[in-house]
């Protein structure tokens, strides 16, 4: 027994010992990534080759949830707190708590690869030409089918072109004739009801940067209240939670309990892992609305933020990440759309991926240039998050007769203005 | 002299040691300051602690209640006076909060005010009810006393995630309803059965705890009273209300207090099994505080930190009631 017990001791007096002598002389990165598709796996992978040609250097991959990154990663910024590096999505919102990393990385490599969209990280700043981060991947919105659910149903599956509506009465007739629980559902997030709306002709933020409350919103909202009455979508996520929460239920898809689900880009990688040959599944072009055929874009970005005490290896990781063979691994093992205009052009190849999960991306891709302005204009907007919480908070109370649809646009222009107010 | 008092006298010289070396010290600190003075001398450390986490907290709260812009550090913040306070009270009618700007607040204000005394008298009851059961001398009451409490150290999004599964529409407790027959029912997706699992799912992770304080003060209260009422041939109905409730109220009180403070604070629970939903439904106070100032983009500080003190304001006036009414039975 005493033999364990100063055995043990020993054990913790060396651990300690080493542990506070790496701090002294070591130096630590710490960056965080999403708990979305392979997290942070594959970079934590590549940070050990990194430490490999830096001696001295700690990377610690941390993963975190993507609510982590939106609520309290802001808060912990302002404090001058948080990671080194952060692989964020409000990307204009964070703008002033980026680190300068232009001398630390390969500036013309950074601005040939990403020169269109290193200006999302620049804070609406059009003077400037520095390098605050490496845009990860492009992310975009769109609608996941369950193909076995349409052949044993014996409907056409509506090809390109179909409206919001075509679909909703397409993946109706799906639904009733096998008994799945539910024709369509969507995330309850703001990001992917905007999708719906800018297709109904929302403008939600004009040119000037004033945000916009209209006619297309409220078609929209109008049209999606009465999919959750008729039953065609259920109240699981937008009726039956409240405030700003973003709640997905994607799980609803890979256990065929959905026809058609409105989600997103980045659970690509989802697909093969959880539903492999199950059931056949496509990702759908996007549905038209009234005023157009869109979805949203979205994209991640990596960044070092100012008040890390190690900017100058935190810029040299990021520059590590954007080689081009890290960069090809990354996308080809986290199954995501490039933001590198080399890889874009190139095309990259999903060895890990299914012909069917690499058809899926090619469609993904396709809604690239179809993409409305309105819909480029408000995913750079300042008070895009703004907006979107209003939108969800507002939407969900008038799915549970608190607020009339005139009433939700009412509280929305009111919400976004006193955030605009609160951040002027 | 034997080995035990040796002992005995090493051990005193060492416990002795401290107060020898602080001796000189203290001797030295009241020539300087003076006899009246010293209780001031021993109250230093506390009052730094009570100063540094309590009182100046809450002048940097009202601070931030006067000052607008979403800037953290209080340098970077304009003064912009009453203007949160005014945001807030701006309604048509109190009563209706559909005709307030800040609608939200006055509905989670609404939701605060029904869900605490519900909570806290049904808690207060089942707390009851268990600690008399478990005062009582039945067999394996030691394993029943921790089965009760196990619930309090969960970690209350543990609490809510385990719920959640045992709720949502594919849920537990629908697949054991469909088992037996019953319709299933979609538990948190109706406004009043998500208000009522609210209530039911914070009162069986935390009643534990009360049942705890109330059980020991039911064991405080002396046997013999109970053997004269039974000797004068009184009901268990007549020395419950009698002789334990009366003994008891002293508990019952702090019991009380405790419970609507912590009711009052519930957040967690409710944020991660319902988001405040369906639409505002279980969204209470602390949520919206929470949900401006952290989760909104830009994050309004001012306002979250204007409804939270009007909450501390709410709770201040409540216990001051509570401590007269307390005072009031004392006197008795």
């Amino acid at each position: 027994m005493l033999r364990m017990t100063l055995t043990t001791t020993t054990a913790l007096a060396l651990l300690m010992t080493s542990a506070s002598v790496t701090t002294a002389f070591g130096q630590t990165i710490t960056l965080w990534a999403g708990d979305t598709g392979t997290g942070g796996e594959i970079f934590a992978e590549l940070a050990e080759q990194f430490e490999a040609e830096n001696p001295g250097v700690d990377v610690v991959v941390e993963e975190v949830s993507y609510q982590t990154l939106v609520e309290s990663l802001p808060v912990q910024l302002e404090a001058g707190e948080g990671p080194d590096i952060a692989i964020i999505t409000d990307l204009g919102g964070l703008s002033r708590f980026y680190a300068d990393i232009t001398d630390s990385v390969d500036a013309d490599y950074f601005e040939q690869e990403w020169g269109q969209t290193l200006g999302w990280l620049r804070g609406g700043d059009t003077e400037t030409t520095a390098i605050f981060g490496m845009p990860t991947t492009l992310t975009v919105n769109g609608g996941y089918v369950n193909l076995t659910l349409f052949e044993q149903a014996g409907v056409p599956v509506p090809e390109e072109g179909a409206t919001w509506e075509e679909w909703a009465e397409a993946t109706r007739q799906v639904a009733e004739a096998t008994g799945t629980e539910f024709p369509m559902e969507m995330d309850r997030s703001g990001h992917r009801f905007a999708s719906l709306a800018i297709s109904y002709g929302a403008e939600l933020v004009d040119e000037a940067g004033n945000p916009v409350v209209d006619d297309g919103l409220k078609a929209a909202i109008e049209q999606f209240v009465t999919w959750h009455q008729d039953g065609t979508m259920p109240m699981d996520l937008w009726g039956a939670v409240g405030g700003a929460t973003h709640r997905e239920l994607f799980s609803d898809f890979l256990n065929a309990d959905t026809v058609m689900y409105f989600g997103g880009s980045w659970t690509l990688a989802q697909m093969d892992t959880e539903v492999g040959d199950l059931f056949d599944w496509a990702v759908i072009p996007a549905p038209c609305g009234p005023s157009s055929c869109t979805v949203m874009p979205g994209g991640g970005a990596m960044t070092v933020f100012s008040h890390s005490q190690n900017p100058d290896i935190a810029g040299q990781l990021i520059d590590f990440y954007a080689r081009p063979e890290n960069l090809d691994y990354y996308i080809s093992n986290e199954v995501e759309i490039p933001s590198a205009v080399s890889q874009i052009e190139n095309g990259v190849e999903y060895p890990s991926a299914s012909e069917r999960t690499s058809e899926a991306l090619a469609t993904f891709i396709a809604q690239i240039p179809k993409m409305d302005d309105a819909a480029y204009r408000f995913q750079g907007w300042r008070y895009q998050r703004a907006m979107m919480n209003a939108m969800t908070t507002r939407i969900s109370q008038v799915l549970n007769n608190e607020l009339t649809v005139d009433e939700a646009l009412v509280r929305i222009e009111e919400d976004v203005n006193l955030a605009i107010q609160a951040g002027g | 002299m034997s080995a035990r008092s040796q002992f005995a006298a090493a051990t005193g010289t060492i416990a002795a040691l401290p107060a020898r070396l602080i001796e000189p010290l203290m001797y030295g600190l009241q020539r300087l300051v003076g006899i009246k003075r010293m209780p001031w001398v021993f109250l230093i450390p506390n009052l730094t602690a009570v100063v540094l986490f309590a009182l100046l907290p809450v002048f940097i709260n009202i601070f931030y209640s006067v000052s607008g812009s979403d800037r953290l550090f209080p340098w970077d913040r304009p003064l912009i006076g009453g203007a949160n306070y005014a945001t807030l009270f701006d309604c048509g009618n109190y009563l209706d909060p559909s005709t307030c700007s800040r609608d939200l607040f006055w509905r989670a204000l609404g939701n605060t005010t029904v869900f605490v005394p519900i909570q806290v008298t049904v808690m207060i009851g089942v707390a009851l009810i268990t600690a008399l059961c478990l005062n009582r001398e039945i067999r394996g009451r030691g394993f029943f006393r921790g089965i009760f409490f196990f619930p309090v150290m969960l970690s209350p999004v543990v609490v809510a995630l385990m719920w959640q599964w045992i709720l949502q529409r594919n849920g537990a407790l629908n697949g054991l309803m469909g088992a037996v027959g019953l319709t299933p029912v979609n538990w948190l997706v109706f406004p009043n059965t998500a208000f009522f699992w609210s209530v039911f799912i914070t009162v069986w992770a935390h009643m534990g705890f009360y049942t705890i304080i109330l059980l020991a003060g039911l064991q405080a209260i002396p046997r013999d009273v109970y053997e004269a009422a039974r000797m004068d041939s009184a009901s268990p109905w007549r020395s419950f209300t009698k002789i334990t409730l009366p003994l008891l109220k002293p508990v019952l009180l702090v019991v009380f207090i405790l419970a609507v403070i912590r009711s009052v604070q519930t957040f967690d629970e409710l944020y991660v099994l319902t988001g405040g939903g369906p639409g505002s439904a279980t969204m209470l106070m602390v949520q919206y505080i929470y949900e401006v100032g952290f989760a909104s983009q830009p994050r309004n500080f001012g306002l979250a930190a204007a409804a939270s003190l009007l909450l501390g304001l709410a709770l201040l006036i409540f216990t001051a009631i509570q401590m007269r009414i307390s005072r009031g039975g004392a006197n008795d």
